[in-house]
């Protein structure tokens, strides 16, 4: 299945839970910020919430600015 | 001399100075530089993890946030509804309901697109953050958004990142004259001096990013701009002399010897 994930065209085998996608991801949960399908998910929903196909995904964290 | 404390929206600080993280040659260099410009805010922009290389190390990594009050921005945002999307996202990864709001109206100069600004400024506002948006010197919009619900007034000096220091005193001084909430001169300075004159000019802080980071030296800057904020200030609250025309001795004019 395809998702948009920040923007790119990013595959998956099967629906994944948006915590399962940032371990594949290898990225800290406890730093960033996720808008699922334009809808911003609380940090404690990461593993109860699903990607499925179609699904749009942007994943951000702090970076160096003014 | 003792001082009224630095409050924001309830929130005390303990510098006058406000720093930012972008720019830096290294985060190890800005580590230092923070250090030494003895702030307790820093800024941080919010953009997308960079999925493909991953290898990069994290920002927070470098930022002592027991100490310093992180707050992200909007930085780069041209509309209020992207502006306030980036808040709600920086609110979720960072856990404070701070936002330093910008929404930028021109890609050359990055001057603020007041309408839009405080348009944001409502609806975040009402969605609960504590709203500190950069603006142009305009003291009528200043007071718009004051009226909107800002916890604070961020009027630019000089363009961001020009270091061209305090081009516009006189609305500086207008907006600290009309300002019900903390003003802080964000953008423009570029060396110490410029730091210290808008203090002069009765700002409660000082935000800045490139006169540190693209310094020659960034920890001796962040060490300079330390100073200047607190020589500013004092100078401010012990009220300078004013300007004249002519001199005026300061040696007694009696008693010259051979007279």
């Amino acid at each position: 299945m395809i998702i948009t994930l920040n923007g790119e065209r990013y595959e998956l085998d099967e629906p994944i839970s948006v915590a399962g996608l940032l371990a594949r991801l290898e990225i800290d949960p406890r730093r960033v910020a996720i808008e699922h399908n334009l809808e911003i998910i609380k940090r404690h929903t990461f593993t109860d919430v699903v990607i499925g196909e179609g699904d749009t995904l942007e994943i951000v964290n702090f970076v160096g600015g003014g | 001399m003792t001082d009224t404390p630095f409050v924001i929206a309830g929130r005390t600080f303990t510098s006058r100075l406000i720093v930012g993280t972008g720019k830096y040659p290294s985060h190890a260099v800005m580590a230092q530089a923070h250090e030494a410009s003895g702030a307790d805010m820093v800024t941080v922009a919010v953009r997308r993890v960079n999925i493909s290389d991953r290898s990069k190390e994290s920002l927070l990594d470098y930022i002592d946030t027991n100490r310093m009050f992180i707050l992200p921005n909007t930085a780069g945002c041209y509309t209020a509804d992207e502006a306030i999307r980036t808040a709600r996202l920086g609110r979720e990864a960072g856990l404070s309901n701070w936002v330093k709001l910008e929404v930028i109206g021109d890609e050359r100069t990055l001057f603020p697109d007041n309408e839009a600004l405080i348009e944001a400024t409502k609806v975040l506002v009402k969605d609960g953050f504590v709203v500190l948006p950069y603006t142009n010197d305009d003291p009528i919009a200043c007071r718009k958004l004051e009226d909107a619900g800002a916890a604070a007034v961020m009027p630019l000096g000089a363009p961001i990142g020009s270091g061209l220091g305090i081009q516009n005193v006189n609305n500086i001084r207008i907006i600290r004259e009309f300002a019900r909430v903390p003003l802080i001169v964000d953008a423009g300075v570029g060396t110490a001096s410029d730091a210290a004159l808008a203090m002069e000019l009765g700002a409660d802080g000082v935000l800045m990013n490139t006169a540190i980071a693209g310094a020659e030296k960034p920890v001796a800057m962040a060490q300079a701009m330390r100073h200047a904020v607190i020589a500013g200030r004092l100078a401010y609250l012990a009220g300078r002399i004013p300007k004249k025309m002519y001199a005026s001795a300061s040696s007694p004019v009696e008693g010259m010897v051979g007279r």
